[in-house]
C-alpha cells in the first residue's frame, strides 16, 4: 500500500458538480450529512438548474453543490472552492472559475470524451491539453470504475451510470477521512425495497473509497478536526426543515392546530413536503388549487382558530396579494413565508434573490402594514417562523417571514434548542359575551378580539370592507376611515415594543457600518470579521424584524461615519433606511442568482475606507 | 393534548333546546339590496329553512365573495366572514378542514362563483367538503352596474358589451356535474316552497351541495327569468324533478319528457301516443341521467329543469383528512416536538 501523508486543515471548500441527473445534490448533503456529524462547522450552496433533467452534458444542464467545512467558524459557503469535483466537461467549464488557482480537480475521464467535449464547447481534451496545469489534477475514470465494482451483477447501463455519484463521494470520504457509516445507513434505508440498488450503490461508495486508499494516485489525505462550537446537541440542517419545524413549534406552543394552505412552487415547496409528513402532530396540509386558495383556505382556518400558514416564493406572493389585504382588515393571524428567488416574473426558479422586501413591505393596495421578519441563516429560519407566529397570534395579524432560496435549500450545523424553554405563545380566545365587541381592541397591542365560531353568543360577522371602530359593522364614514387606518398602521408600529433591539456586531461606533438583512448575513460576518482583524473600525448590523425596525436603529446609524448596505437586490432596504432616518448609505447590490462572496463584500468597505 | 379550540368548544355552555324561529337567523344590520330584488326571498326562505335545519346558529358560519349577493352574510345572525371577490369557496375550505364540527355555507353569484371564482369552485365541488353552496345566479354583474357576467346568454346588451356579448354561457348545474359534484340542484327565487324544500336537502346533504338559485336582479337584468318564474308562462317552460317520479309538466300536466335514446324530447300526454309510463323518470342518484337533466337546460323547445338533479354520497374530504390525522397518529404516536428535533442524526459538543 502506497505510503500517504496527513495534512491538517483549518477550512476547505468542496465543490461537487456533474449533470442534473448525476445525483450532485444527493452526493452534497451526504458529504454534508457526515461532515455535520463529525462536528465540522459548515454552511452548503446547492446550485442547481431550473429543468429537471436538462439534456446529458449541456452547459446549462450542469448542477452544483458546495460545501464549506472547517474546524473554525464557518458563515458562507466559500467564496471559491479549493476542490472541484466534475463529472463532466460541462461542469468544469462552468465551474472552474470558481476554483482557486492551484486548487484540486477530481475530474470523471469518461465525462470527457468527445460528444461531452463539443457540448461543453472544448475544442481540445483539458485534461491532456495542458491547459490545467496550475491545478492539481486528478483525472479518474469513474464509470469505467464503477461499472467494475459491478460487473458480476447484470445491470443495466442505466443503473451502473446512476450509481457512478457514489464512487466519487467514497473518494471523497477517503481524501478528507470522513466515516462511510451515516451513508451507509441512509443507502440500507433508502433502497429498502430495492436490495439491487442498494447493493449496487454500497458497493460502488466502498470501491470509491477504496481507489482511495490503493491507488498511487492520491498521495495526501487531508484532516479537518471539528470546530470550537457552543457545548450541546447539534443536528445539520436546511432552511426549510427549519422553517417548517419552527411553524410546528411556534403551533405546539400556541395550543393550536397548524394549518397549511400551499401550492407547489419552487423554491418553496419543501416545506408543504416537509409539514405535509407529520400528520401525527395534527398539521393540517392543503395543496390548494392555486396560490390564491393556497391563502385563503389558510385565512379561513385562522378564522376557525388554527394557526394558519402560507408558504410560497415570490410569484405566489404576488397572487396572493389581495388576501394579505383581507388579512390585514379583518385582523386575523396569519403567517406568509415567502422563500425569495430571482425576479421578476418566473425569473431565476432555483436561484437566490432578496428582491421581495419591497413587495413584503408595500405590495398591497391601500394603506396595509405587515410586520415583516427575515431569517439570517438556514438554522434561523426556524426561529423567525416561531417569532413571526408569535407576533401574529398576538397582534392579530398577518406576518411576513422571509427567507430565500440559498436559505431554504443551504444547511448548517444547529444548536438544537430546548423546546420545553420556548415561551408560552397561546393566544387568549374571547368567550365571554359581555361587553363583546369583534373590534373592541386591547389597550397595550391593539389587537382585536379572537372569537371563534363555536362560541355562542358571539356571532360577528367580519369582512374585508372598512370596519366601524369598535362595532366592526360595515362603514364608509371618512373620519372613521381615516381613524381606521392609522389605528392599524399604528397597531404594527407598536410591536416595535415586543421585539428585542438591534445587537451591533463589533464596536458600536466607527467609521463604517455594514448593514444587512435576511440570507447575506454570514458573507457580511466574514468580511466584517476580516476588515476587524486586519485594524479597521468596521461593525455589522443585521436587520432581523424589518417592519417594524428596532427602536434603536436610527440611533445606531447615526453612530457611523459610513453606511453600506450590501443587498442581493438593486436597493429595497437602502431606501427604506435613507427614507426613515435620512441617512447617506451607499448599497452594495448584486442581482445574479448567487450569494454573496465574502471578498466583494470586503472589497466594498476597503473602497469607502480608502475614501473617507 | 388537546387545542385552545376544542377546550373552549368543550367549556361552551349547551345551546338551548328552546326551538329556534327565523327571526332568530336575522343580524341586527339594515339589509341594503335593491327594493324588489330577488335576494330578498332567498335571504327569507334561507331563515325560515335554518330551524328546521336545526343546528345552533353559533355552529353556522356563511362565507361570501364580492357581488349583491355576497352581502348575505351580514343579514345572518351567525358568524360571517365577506371574503375578496371569487374566494369564498377557498375559505370556507380552509375553515372547514380546521374546523369540520362547524356547518359551512358560502354565498356566492354568477360572477363571483362561476368567473373570477370558477377555479376554486370546481375544486371545491370535486374534493367534497360538507359545504353548502348558495350560487345567486342572476345573469348579470349587479354590484358594478350592469356588466354581462359568465352566465348572460350570448349577445347580450350590456354597458362593457355594446354590440352583444360574444361568449357562450356557462350552464352552472353542468359545470358543477361535470366537476364531480355529489349534490346538484337548481331552484327559483320566486318559488319559496321549492327553494325551502331545496336549501334543506342541501343542508342534509353530506358533501359539497351546489344550489344554483335563479334570481331577478330588477335594476340591471329584470325579467331575466321571468318565463320560468311567473305564473302565466313557468307551468309550460319549467319542468320539476322529484325523485321517483316521471317528468311531467304543463298546465294541465299534459306534457312530458321521454327520452330518445340519450336525447330527451317533449311528447304530449294528451294525444294518445304516449303515457306517463312511457316517460323518463327521474333519480337523484344517476349519474349519466343528471348530465343529460343538465343538458336541458339551454334546449329549444325543451321546459327548463329545475329541482335536484344529484344528490349522491361520496367520501367527505375533511373526515378522510382527520381520518389520514387518527392514522398517523395511531401508527407513529401523539407527535413529540424534543423528539423531532432530536431525531436523526445528531452529534454533541462537549
Ligand atoms: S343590483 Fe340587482 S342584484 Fe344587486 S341588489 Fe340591486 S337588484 Fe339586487
Amino acid at each position: 500500500m502506497p505510503e500517504k501523508t496527513v495534512q491538517n486543515l483549518d477550512e476547505v471548500t468542496i465543490r461537487f458538480a456533474g449533470d442534473s441527473g448525476d445525483g450532485m445534490q444527493l452526493t452534497g448533503t451526504q458529504f454534508t450529512n457526515t461532515t455535520a456529524i463529525l462536528g465540522n462547522d459548515l454552511s452548503t450552496l446547492p446550485d442547481y438548474p431550473a429543468e429537471i433533467r436538462a439534456p446529458a452534458g449541456t452547459l446549462f444542464g450542469v448542477s452544483g453543490f458546495q460545501i464549506h467545512f472547517g474546524s473554525t467558524e464557518i458563515n458562507t459557503p466559500g467564496d471559491q472552492c479549493d476542490v472541484l469535483v466534475a463529472m463532466n466537461a460541462a461542469a468544469l467549464k462552468v465551474n472552474l472559475g470558481s476554483l482557486i488557482d492551484g486548487g484540486t480537480i477530481i475530474a470523471n475521464t469518461e465525462g470527457f470524451n468527445d460528444k461531452n467535449l463539443k457540448l461543453a464547447g472544448y475544442t481540445s481534451n483539458p485534461l491532456t491539453d495542458g491547459s490545467l496545469d496550475k491545478y492539481r489534477l486528478y483525472a479518474v475514470d469513474i464509470t469505467k470504475l464503477t461499472a467494475l465494482a459491478l460487473q458480476d451483477m447484470n445491470l443495466s447501463s442505466k443503473l451502473v451510470d446512476r450509481s457512478k455519484n457514489f464512487f466519487a463521494l467514497g473518494m471523497m470520504y477517503w481524501m478528507y477521512n470522513r466515516p462511510m457509516e451515516p451513508t451507509i445507513e441512509w443507502i440500507k434505508n433508502k433502497f429498502a425495497n430495492k436490495p439491487e440498488i442498494k447493493e449496487a450503490n454500497l458497493r460502488v461508495l466502498k470501491a470509491g473509497w477504496n481507489y482511495g486508499e490503493t491507488t498511487e494516485i492520491f498521495s495526501v489525505r487531508y484532516e479537518v478536526g471539528p470546530a470550537k462550537l457552543p457545548p450541546g446537541r447539534y443536528r445539520n440542517i436546511t432552511g426549510n426543515q427549519a422553517l417548517a419545524w419552527g411553524l410546528m413549534a411556534a403551533a405546539k406552543k400556541a395550543k393550536l392546530d397548524l394549518f397549511l394552505g400551499s401550492y407547489p412552487i419552487t423554491p418553496a415547496s419543501d416545506v408543504l413536503h416537509e409539514l405535509s409528513l407529520y400528520k401525527n402532530f395534527s398539521v393540517k396540509t392543503f395543496q390548494a388549487e392555486d396560490e390564491i386558495a393556497g391563502i385563503t383556505s389558510a385565512l379561513g382556518a385562522s378564522f376557525g382558530g388554527a394557526l394558519g400558514v402560507t408558504t410560497t416564493s415570490g410569484p405566489g406572493v404576488a397572487l396572493k396579494t389581495e388576501a394579505i389585504g383581507l388579512a390585514v382588515m379583518v385582523e386575523l393571524p396569519l403567517v406568509i413565508c415567502n422563500i425569495q428567488r430571482g425576479g421578476p416574473s418566473t425569473g431565476l426558479p432555483t436561484k437566490t434573490e432578496q428582491a421581495d422586501l419591497l413587495q413584503a413591505l408595500y405590495g398591497r393596495n391601500g394603506e396595509a402594514p405587515v410586520p415583516v421578519i427575515a431569517a439570517a441563516t438556514p438554522a434561523d429560519c426556524f426561529d423567525a417562523a416561531f417569532e413571526a407566529s408569535r407576533i401574529a397570534l398576538k397582534y392579530m395579524t398577518p406576518v411576513f417571514c422571509l427567507s430565500d432560496g440559498y436559505l431554504g435549500n443551504g444547511s448548517e450545523p444547529w444548536l438544537i434548542p430546548d423546546f420545553n424553554e420556548l415561551p408560552d405563545i397561546s393566544p387568549k380566545f374571547r368567550t365571554e359575551k359581555e361587553g363583546f365587541f369583534p373590534y373592541l381592541r386591547d389597550d397595550k397591542t391593539l389587537s382585536r378580539p379572537w372569537a371563534i365560531p363555536g362560541t355562542p353568543g358571539l356571532e360577528h360577522r367580519i369582512g374585508g370592507l372598512e370596519k366601524q371602530h369598535i362595532t366592526g359593522n360595515v362603514n364608509y364614514e371618512p373620519q372613521n376611515h381615516d381613524f381606521m387606518v392609522r389605528l392599524r398602521a399604528e397597531k404594527v408600529e407598536r410591536i416595535a415594543n415586543d421585539i428585542p433591539l438591534a445587537q451591533v456586531e463589533g464596536d458600536a461606533s466607527g467609521d463604517v457600518l455594514v448593514v444587512g438583512w435576511g440570507g447575506t448575513y454570514g458573507a457580511i460576518k466574514s468580511a466584517v470579521t476580516r476588515h476587524r482583524q486586519r485594524g479597521n473600525s468596521v461593525s455589522h448590523l443585521h436587520l432581523r424584524w424589518l417592519n417594524p425596525m428596532p427602536k434603536n436603529v436610527g440611533e445606531i446609524l447615526y453612530k457611523f461615519k459610513h453606511v453600506v448596505v450590501p443587498e442581493l437586490n438593486l436597493g429595497q432596504l437602502i431606501k427604506v433606511l435613507r427614507a426613515k432616518f435620512l441617512v447617506p448609505a451607499v448599497g452594495l447590490n448584486k442581482v445574479q442568482g448567487l450569494p454573496f462572496k465574502a471578498i466583494e463584500i470586503e472589497n466594498k468597505i476597503d473602497e469607502i475606507l480608502k475614501g473617507k | 393534548m388537546s387545542t385552545l379550540v376544542e377546550e373552549i368548544l368543550k367549556a361552551a355552555p349547551p345551546a338551548s333546546d328552546q326551538k329556534m324561529t327565523a327571526k332568530d337567523f336575522q343580524s341586527d344590520q339594515d339589509v341594503r339590496w335593491c327594493p324588489g330584488c330577488g335576494d330578498y326571498s332567498i335571504l327569507a326562505q334561507t331563515q325560515r329553512v335554518m330551524p328546521d335545519v336545526g343546528i345552533p346558529r353559533h355552529q353556522m358560519v356563511f362565507i361570501s365573495g364580492i357581488g349583491c349577493s355576497s352581502r348575505f352574510p351580514y343579514y345572518m345572525n351567525t358568524y360571517g366572514f365577506h371574503g375578496i371577490h371569487g374566494r369564498a369557496t377557498a375559505i370556507a375550505s380552509g375553515l372547514k378542514m380546521a374546523r369540520p364540527d362547524l356547518s359551512v355555507w358560502v354565498v356566492t353569484g354568477d360572477g363571483d362563483g362561476l368567473s373570477i371564482g370558477g377555479n376554486h369552485m370546481i375544486h371545491i365541488l370535486r374534493r367534497n367538503l360538507d359545504i353548502n353552496i348558495l350560487l345567486f345566479n342572476n345573469q348579470i354583474y349587479g354590484l358594478t352596474k350592469g356588466q354581462y357576467s359568465p352566465t348572460s346568454e350570448k349577445g347580450k346588451i350590456t354597458k362593457s358589451t355594446p354590440y352583444g356579448s360574444l361568449d357562450y354561457p356557462f350552464n352552472p348545474a353542468a359545470l358543477a356535474l361535470g366537476s364531480s359534484a355529489t349534490f346538484v340542484a337548481r331552484t327559483l327565487d320566486r318559488d319559496p316552497k321549492h327553494m325551502q324544500y331545496t336549501i334543506k336537502r342541501a343542508a342534509e346533504h353530506k358533501g359539497t351541495s351546489f344550489v344554483e338559485i335563479y334570481q331577478n336582479c330588477n335594476v340591471f337584468n329584470d325579467g331575466a327569468f321571468f318565463q320560468f318564474t311567473e305564473k302565466d308562462t313557468k307551468d309550460d317552460s319549467v319542468v320539476f324533478l322529484e325523485h321517483g317520479k316521471p317528468l311531467v309538466f304543463g298546465k294541465e300536466k299534459d306534457k312530458g319528457i321521454r327520452l330518445n335514446g340519450f336525447s330527451p324530447e317533449v311528447v304530449s300526454l294528451k294525444d294518445g301516443k304516449w303515457s306517463v309510463n312511457d316517460l323518463l323518470v327521474h333519480n337523484e342518484k344517476d349519474t349519466t341521467l343528471s348530465f343529460i337533466l343538465a343538458d336541458m337546460t339551454y334546449k329549444p323547445g325543451i321546459p327548463r329543469p329545475v329541482g335536484i338533479f344529484l344528490a349522491i354520497d361520496r367520501p367527505v374530504y375533511e373526515e378522510e383528512m382527520a381520518r389520514q390525522i387518527a392514522f398517523a397518529k395511531e401508527k407513529r404516536g401523539e407527535g413529540d416536538m424534543v423528539k423531532l428535533l432530536n431525531s436523526g442524526d445528531t452529534w454533541v459538543v462537549q
